[in-house]
């Protein structure tokens, strides 16, 4: 039960995943993604870690996404051209791209980490419920939780500024 | 249901979201690109946390999405100035440092 | 105080002199300047006096002292010391350059006073005769050969004094790369003696010499030759003496210390100096004779038909110093050294009178246009005569009992070296016959302009500057040479030298007249007594007979001057006519300009524009440029990994992520 679930959700992230680089549109793009990410989401799920799938959804699908449609709204979903100023480009990205994913592949399956061939260890109940994150992040993560506040305050501040209508630059 | 499995797809996610990067230049297609990179390397966390048995891995992968959800922010605030400047909205043009 | 002590002050003096006027050319009145130079070298002298009474205070035997003041250099078997040698040789030299020295700064005193260069050349006169002075009383070969730069340096800076003149300074050039190739045989010479002997120090060197060396073999052979070179070129004899004539582009004063007095006798001083040397190698000794009597004669040649008067007296002091060569190459070194003295005293005055007529003249040179100076300028001609005289070798001067003497040793010597005393006598007679026909030229008849201008007026004749070589005016707003011109009869320094100089080359051959008083020779002693050829001594007879024949012939050279340029002026011009090759070949200097230039300066020339357009353009310029390119192109290369693309960025970052995963997944399986 478990396999079949896994891959159909494995699917439903791989196809928005090439649907994301393959799309012209960008606005299909976008769209793709959040199907990849809702996918994601339910993998998180296969893996019993409920509060970062819901986190998932609801920030990443749910805030960031609706941020991205905004601004391609916004801004409009041109084509691309069709001619590689960069010689070469075409070629060799695909290629990288799969002896990337072999690399990766070999350093996992032929590591001896052992423990990657067997089910995971056993969990109790609670495991990745809101209650066992909360306390991690407020014991153990304590800084780290007020750094990344910060920093989410930061780029507040600069999208603010970034997005500004700064009069006297307009007119340049 | 073995790790193995979840990691080896973190891997192909993460080439595809490297080889979007390479292939596309449309900077909002790019940043999309950037998303999948993240999201693979939060599977890769999360199934790590699930076979070690603590949720460390989950407290990393939220961390990362909440870095994340920066970076898109002043991405996407980029393009909106770029956009504003009537400049066009490909990375290949883009190449030049102007005052 | 010690003899050395005193040395050493000589030698501090004129340094010291030099420095003052050169650094305080701004500060000093020109008066104070000249004074203070010649003081300084008035003071070496004293100093010289004051050592050679310290030295008569010692027994003969025992009168040789080296000093040093620190070490030059002490490493890898060498021990160079700033040193000095004092010996009756040096003390002799001292006095002889420190005294004629001093009357020539009193007579540039007055003769450069309207030179804006005043100060300069005072400077350099100081610095020349330091040079000079340390030369002479080096202990160590080290020390002479720096002397011995100095001394080039110094005539090359004085030669070239007017520097605007072209002519000048090419002669300057000229005569510093003739001394350049002295000086690398001196070099050369002192490296083999290194090598042989393992010291630099005259002592050890003169001591171990004929215990290391048999006679005649080919090491110390090698050694003479080398320093016969650098004494030719100091001396300018044969092939090396091109440099003298074009060296008269100095001022006066400076043609008469340097190239009459002190600097070409420096080669004579070296073969006495080194007569240890000279003695184990008998053919070196034989070449340096031989050149030195064929340089008198041909220089005595040359003499005969110049027209300009410093020329005719510089190939005068060419052929006298064929004399002392040719003395102490066969022995003769007491004798060679008295003519050295003698000669200065009267080749210096016969400068100085040349100078006193050439200002007379606006610097025109040309004795073709000179006449009847005895009425206009008494003095300068009165003293003029002296000086021929003693050229002359006239019965009771000194250059009459100098010069005599050398002949007479070289008949003692006997056998091939009789060779010499019949050849000296033809170069005596023409010795007489040259120094007269200039008295009999420039002296009597009727006045030239300049001449009848000075005898109307009083005043000294100006025109507009000229060139005395080229006859093109010159620009000498610059301030040299002056505007006016400084002859002895108007200027007091100038004529209290002439006259010391005209008393001693009158009366100075008193001293060694042969069977009366030997000063010189008994005073020089010491220094040669080891030698063999020091005890072969002309009989009293051989003596008489050769002053005897001496004067004879001086007699018969002044007779046939007058025939020729009094008597029968007419006699000359037909000469000329009928041994026409023969003049033309004394009046082109026998041709060795043109031989040194086809033998060397060409060569050399073609040498050196091969190297450019080859050697130059392909080797090093294709080297240096073929490097520009091979970096020009890799940066290409390596400029197009920066494109401007960001994607293209990635994709290195990607590639390179890759290749490193690769590296590590193949090192550890």
């Amino acid at each position: 039960m478990e396999e079949v679930l896994f891959f159909l959700a494995a699917i439903g992230a791989l196809g928005g995943a090439f649907g994301v680089i393959a799309m012209r549109n960008p606005f299909y793009s976008v769209l793709a993604l959040i199907v990849h990410l809702f996918s994601l989401a339910a993998l998180f799920l296969l893996l019993t870690s409920a509060f970062v799938a819901a986190a998932q959804v609801v920030v990443y699908a749910g805030a960031v996404m609706v941020l991205y449609v905004f601004v391609v709204a916004y801004v409009g979903g041109g084509g691309e051209s069709a001619w590689e100023p960069i010689p070469g480009q075409r070629f060799l990205a695909p290629l990288l791209g799969i002896a990337l994913f072999v690399e990766l592949s070999v350093a996992v399956l032929s590591s001896s980490l052992l423990a990657l061939g067997e089910d995971g260890a056993d969990v109790k109940a609670g495991f990745g419920n809101p209650a066992a994150i909360g306390r991690l992040l407020l014991e153990k993560f304590l800084v780290p939780f007020e750094a990344s506040s910060i920093l989410l305050l930061l780029a507040a501040v600069g999208a603010i500024v970034l997005a500004s209508n700064r009069r006297r630059e307009e007119s340049a | 249901m073995n790790t193995e499995w979840f990691v080896v797809l973190s891997a192909l996610l993460f080439s595809t979201g490297a080889l979007g990067i390479l292939l596309r230049r449309s900077p909002m297609v790019i940043l999309l690109c950037l998303e999948l990179m993240l999201n693979a390397g939060n599977l890769a966390l999360v199934a790590f946390s699930r076979m070690v048995g603590n949720g460390q891995g989950q407290v990393f992968a939220v961390i990362v999405m909440v870095i994340a959800a920066c970076e898109v922010v002043v991405g996407l605030g980029l393009i909106v100035a770029i956009f504003r400047r009537r400049l066009p909205l490909d990375v290949d043009d883009l190449r030049e440092l102007r005052g | 105080m010690s003899a050395t002590a005193w040395a050493w002050l000589v030698l501090l003096f004129p340094l010291l002199g030099s420095i003052v006027i050169g650094l305080g050319y701004r500060a000093l009145p020109q008066k104070v300047a000249g004074a203070i130079g010649t003081i300084a070298i008035g003071l070496a002298f004293a100093c010289g006096v004051a050592a050679l009474l310290s030295l008569l205070g010692d027994e003969p035997e025992a009168r040789h002292h080296a000093s040093s003041l620190w070490d030059y250099a002490s490493v890898a078997g060498l021990d160079i010391k700033l040193g000095i040698f004092v010996d009756p040789l040096s003390i002799f030299m001292v006095l002889v350059v420190s005294g004629v020295s001093t009357l020539i700064h009193l007579y540039s005193y007055g003769y450069m006073q309207s030179d804006e260069g005043y100060h300069r050349f005072f400077s350099y006169l100081n610095f020349f005769v330091f040079s000079m002075l340390l030369l002479v009383l080096a202990g160590n070969f080290v020390l002479l050969i720096v002397g011995w730069a100095f001394v080039g340096f110094a005539s090359y800076a004085l030669i070239s004094f007017w520097y605007r003149r072209e002519t000048a300074t090419r002669a300057g050039m000229k005569a510093f790369v003739i001394n350049v190739v002295g000086d690398i045989g001196l070099v050369l010479a002192a490296f083999l003696i290194f090598r042989e002997l393992g010291s630099f120090d005259y002592g050890t060197v003169f001591e171990k010499a004929p215990e290391v060396f048999t006679t005649n073999e080919w090491t110390i052979t090698a050694i003479c030759l080398l320093l016969l070179v650098g004494a030719f070129a100091k001396s300018a004899q044969l092939p090396l003496h091109t440099w003298l004539p074009d060296a008269m582009e100095g001022p006066t004063p400076v043609s008469s210390l340097i190239h009459a007095a002190t600097m070409v006798t420096a080669g004579v001083y070296l073969i006495a100096r080194t007569h240890v040397l000279f003695e184990l190698a008998p053919t070196a000794a034989d070449i340096a004779a031989f050149t030195g009597l064929a340089t008198l004669l041909v220089a005595a040649t040359m003499a005969l038909v110049m027209t300009d008067l410093k020329r005719a007296i510089a190939y005068s002091t060419m052929s006298q110093i064929g004399y002392m060569i040719m003395g102490v190459s066969i022995g003769a070194y007491s004798a060679g050294m008295f003519h050295l003295m003698t000669h200065a005293f009267f080749k210096a005055l016969l400068f100085m009178a040349a100078g006193s007529i050439i200002a007379a003249m606006a610097n025109d040179q040309n004795i073709d246009r000179m006449s009847g100076f005895g009425k206009a300028m008494r003095f300068t001609s009165i003293t003029f005569v002296c000086g021929a005289l003693a050229l002359a070798a006239f019965p009771g001067t000194s250059g009459f009992f100098s010069k005599d003497e050398i002949l007479a040793f070289a008949e003692a010597r006997g056998g091939m070296y009789l060779i010499f005393t019949v050849l000296g006598y033809v170069g005596a007679l023409m010795t007489a016959v040259y120094s007269f026909r200039l008295v009999f030229r420039v002296l009597p008849g009727r006045p030239c302009a300049e001449a009848q201008e000075l005898i109307d007026t009083g005043h000294v004749a100006h025109e507009t500057p000229k060139n005395p070589a080229t006859g093109e005016p010159e620009d000498t707003d610059v301030g040299f040479p002056g505007p006016e011109h400084h002859i002895a009869e108007q200027s007091a320094p100038m004529r209290v030298a002439m006259g010391a100089l005209a008393f001693g080359a009158l009366f100075a051959g008193l001293i060694q007249i042969p069977g009366v008083d030997d000063v010189v020779t008994g005073f020089l002693d010491p220094v040669f007594e080891g030698s063999p050829l020091a005890r072969i001594e002309p009989s009293l007879g051989q003596d008489y007979v050769g002053l005897g024949i001496g004067g004879l012939i001086a007699l018969l050279g002044i007779g046939i001057a007058y025939v020729l340029y009094i008597a029968r002026p007419e006699l000359p011009h037909r000469l000329e006519t009928r041994l026409r090759p023969l003049h033309t070949l004394f009046a082109n200097k026998w041709y060795f300009d043109e031989a040194i230039d086809f033998l060397v300066v060409r060569p050399a020339l073609a040498i050196g524009r091969f190297a450019n357009r080859v050697f130059e353009r392909f080797v090093v310029d294709g080297l240096v440029s073929g490097t520009e390119g091979g970096v020009r192109g890799a940066g290409g290369v390596v400029r197009a990994v920066q494109n401007g693309f960001v994607r293209s960025y990635a994709l290195l970052l990607i590639a390179g992520f890759a290749g490193l995963a690769l590296y590590f997944l193949l090192s550890s399986s």
